[in-house]
């Protein structure tokens, strides 16, 4: 067990918690640097997926793990991310213009669908931001002018600057640059005033309320910084998937990405980087084993949806934290070994709430 | 001039009055406790006052501000600091990070500085941190300083609410049922951090309380109400003597 001593408040704010945890962050950043000269062109573009669904696990975690705000529309966001980034550099756009357009785009998007969140909560606004992304989904299809409609569009190379990027390491590390930079403004965000004012939101918004915390501002700011932040990792992903089709931004894909920051663990920026770890890692896992069960259940369709199922269930039955909740609980038996206890994890009783206010 | 004035306020909530034309005045450096059977408005005068609930008349003035009207976000930052009658805290935050949301109405920061946590915001997040830091050691909070708040016992959560009261600095304190949940020696402390609180940093107390130990111990005067309407209005003792409020209480 270690324990902290603070002296100073400049502690507080540090970005890791000691150097301990430091040291952990520089050994997974340069065994990331290195992957590139290991690893094949396989495993690297799942490197790269595994980057992009982070990066839409922190928008959404952002909302929804420390707003409080549920979101089933995060796929739209990710749509205009994406759409717009393949317009933008169809036509001669270098990334360094046409990612930050989508950025604004899909935060402008989130803007808009962040009105009725002012009104609405929990179910409610899960259905209202649904019916966004069907909206997105049906523009997609329709509008083909821009779009390409059903049949959908190719995305040409991507351009940084000047030059044409070859596929395969140098989109690797962009991914990689990507993920550090929004990790970072994130967790900048959740150690400044608006990220408490957020989890104000998310825990009370009665006595946030009461706390000076304009509820509709940062209500309003959160689904910005999240769509645009889905945005960018939309405008990422038109480049790995080299073509757009409006079936790849359909209710289902919010459904995941909702199940990736649940699955990874709510209210914490690990958990997002876990669920995409599991969300990309899991149809993987699914695919090798598959060779080795008797094709009576190898063949079924619908095997990783039942699979995923299955598993979401499980975690929300047993592991409300996720997979972050369980590595805490791993990392204090080890810390504390043989001093822990089943009961430590075990929920306070929560007690009774003044009325909330209609 | 009086601190703190509430004209005729009423709320009506459809076809039931819950508060009908309440005044009362409060002077500054004055603890001043609403006490009155349960349902008689006491919680949603305080909902009025801290702007959570609009009025449907009335006016409240606070040190020759007009508060009727204001967006209830505002009044934290116009001087008025509260409790809740059934603790709401941020529960999955850590006691500083509730403390420091009772900062809020202090800091301005754009969202630039706060994305790439510039060094101006880090300074103002120390200084924050000083401030709080003064909470924490008026009230005994150390011990708990880093901890979740959704672990903490009941009692100690109450004190956490009082502290992120007294971080907004506000010049009126609005305490809903300081003691109710508390044992007798927390109530004991509850009762010398209200003088504490009034003496030292000089701020006003409204309270509304049924444990009339500790509202005789503490309050310079006391309100009864009943159904909405005032009763009485004088010393703890006065009130307690007063035929009505004994036949609010009791029946006749």
């Amino acid at each position: 067990m270690r324990y902290i001593f603070k002296t100073h408040h400049r502690q507080d704010l540090q970005l890791f918690r000691d150097g301990f945890e430091a040291s952990w962050f520089l050994l997974l950043g340069a065994a990331l640097l290195v992957a590139p000269f290991v690893l094949g062109n396989y495993a690297l573009s799942l490197l790269s997926f595994i980057f992009i669904y982070s990066i839409v696990g922190f928008g959404l975690m952002l909302l929804t793990g420390f707003t409080g705000q549920m979101s089933l529309g995060h796929a739209a966001f990710f749509a205009v991310g994406a759409y717009t980034e393949a317009v933008l550099q169809a036509r001669g756009w270098p990334f360094v213009a046409s990612a930050p357009s989508a950025i604004l785009l899909a935060a402008a998007a989130g803007i808009v669908i962040g009105l009725p969140a002012l009104r609405l909560t929990g179910i409610y606004l899960a259905i209202a931001t649904m019916s966004f992304n069907f909206i997105v989904e049906e523009a997609l299809a329709r509008w083909e002018s821009v779009t390409g409609g059903n049949a959908g569009m190719a995305v040409p190379r991507i351009k940084l600057v000047t030059e044409s990027l070859p596929a395969g390491v140098p989109m690797y590390m962009l991914c990689l640059v990507c993920v550090v930079a929004v990790g970072l403004v994130v967790r900048n965000l959740l150690r400044s005033p608006s990220g408490r004012a957020f989890i104000a939101i998310r825990d009370s918004e009665v006595s946030a309320q009461s706390m000076g915390v304009n509820l509709a501002y940062y209500k309003t700011r959160s689904f910005a910084i999240s769509a645009g932040i889905t945005g960018l990792a939309g405008a990422l992903y038109a480049h790995q998937i080299k073509f757009l089709g409006p079936d790849q931004f359909t209710l289902l894909v919010s459904v995941e990405f909702l199940m990736m920051v649940v699955i990874g663990g709510m209210g914490s920026l690990h958990g997002a980087v876990l669920g995409a770890v599991f969300m990309i890692g899991l149809p993987e896992l699914i695919s090798r084993v598959k060779v080795l069960l008797p094709s009576a259940i190898a063949d079924q369709t619908g095997l990783n949806a039942v699979v995923f199922g299955v598993l979401t269930v499980l975690f929300v039955l047993f592991e409300p934290l996720g997979l972050f909740g369980r590595w805490v609980k791993i990392r204090t038996w080890f810390s504390l070994f043989p001093a822990y206890r089943k009961g430590m994890f075990k929920r306070q009783k929560s007690y009774a709430k003044s009325e909330r206010l209609a | 001039m009086d601190f703190f004035k509430v004209e005729n306020i009423s709320k009506r909530f459809g076809g039931l009055t819950a508060v009908d034309k309440v005044s009362f005045e409060v002077s500054k450096g004055e603890i001043f406790t609403i006490i009155g059977p349960n349902g008689a408005g006491k919680t949603t005068i305080f909902n009025l006052i801290s702007l959570i609930y609009p009025l449907s008349g009335g006016r409240i003035m606070l040190d020759g501000q007009d508060l009727t009207g204001m967006a209830s976000h505002r009044v934290g930052a116009a001087g008025v600091g509260r409790t809740f009658q059934n603790i709401e805290l941020f529960e999955h935050a850590t006691v500083l990070q509730n403390l420091l949301v009772g900062c809020h109405t202090h800091v301005r920061t754009n969202l630039v500085s706060e994305m790439l946590f510039l060094p101006g915001l880090r300074r103002k997040e120390v200084e924050l941190r000083e401030r709080v830091e003064t909470v924490i050691d008026f009230l005994n909070l150390q011990s708990v300083r880093d901890s979740l708040v959704n672990g903490l016992p009941y009692g100690v959560r109450k004190v956490v609410e009082l502290g992120r009261a007294l971080c907004m600095q506000p010049k009126l304190l609005l305490l809903d049922e300081p003691s109710s949940g508390l044992n007798t020696e927390e109530t004991d402390d509850m009762a010398f951090w209200i003088h504490d609180i009034r003496d030292q940093l000089g701020i006003t107390v409204l309270m509304v309380e049924h444990d009339m130990g500790l509202v005789s111990r503490v309050s310079d005067r006391v309100l009864a109400v009943a159904e909405g309407r005032p009763l009485a209005l004088g010393t703890p003792a006065e009130v307690q003597s007063h035929p009505a409020v004994m036949t609010a209480y009791l029946g006749k």
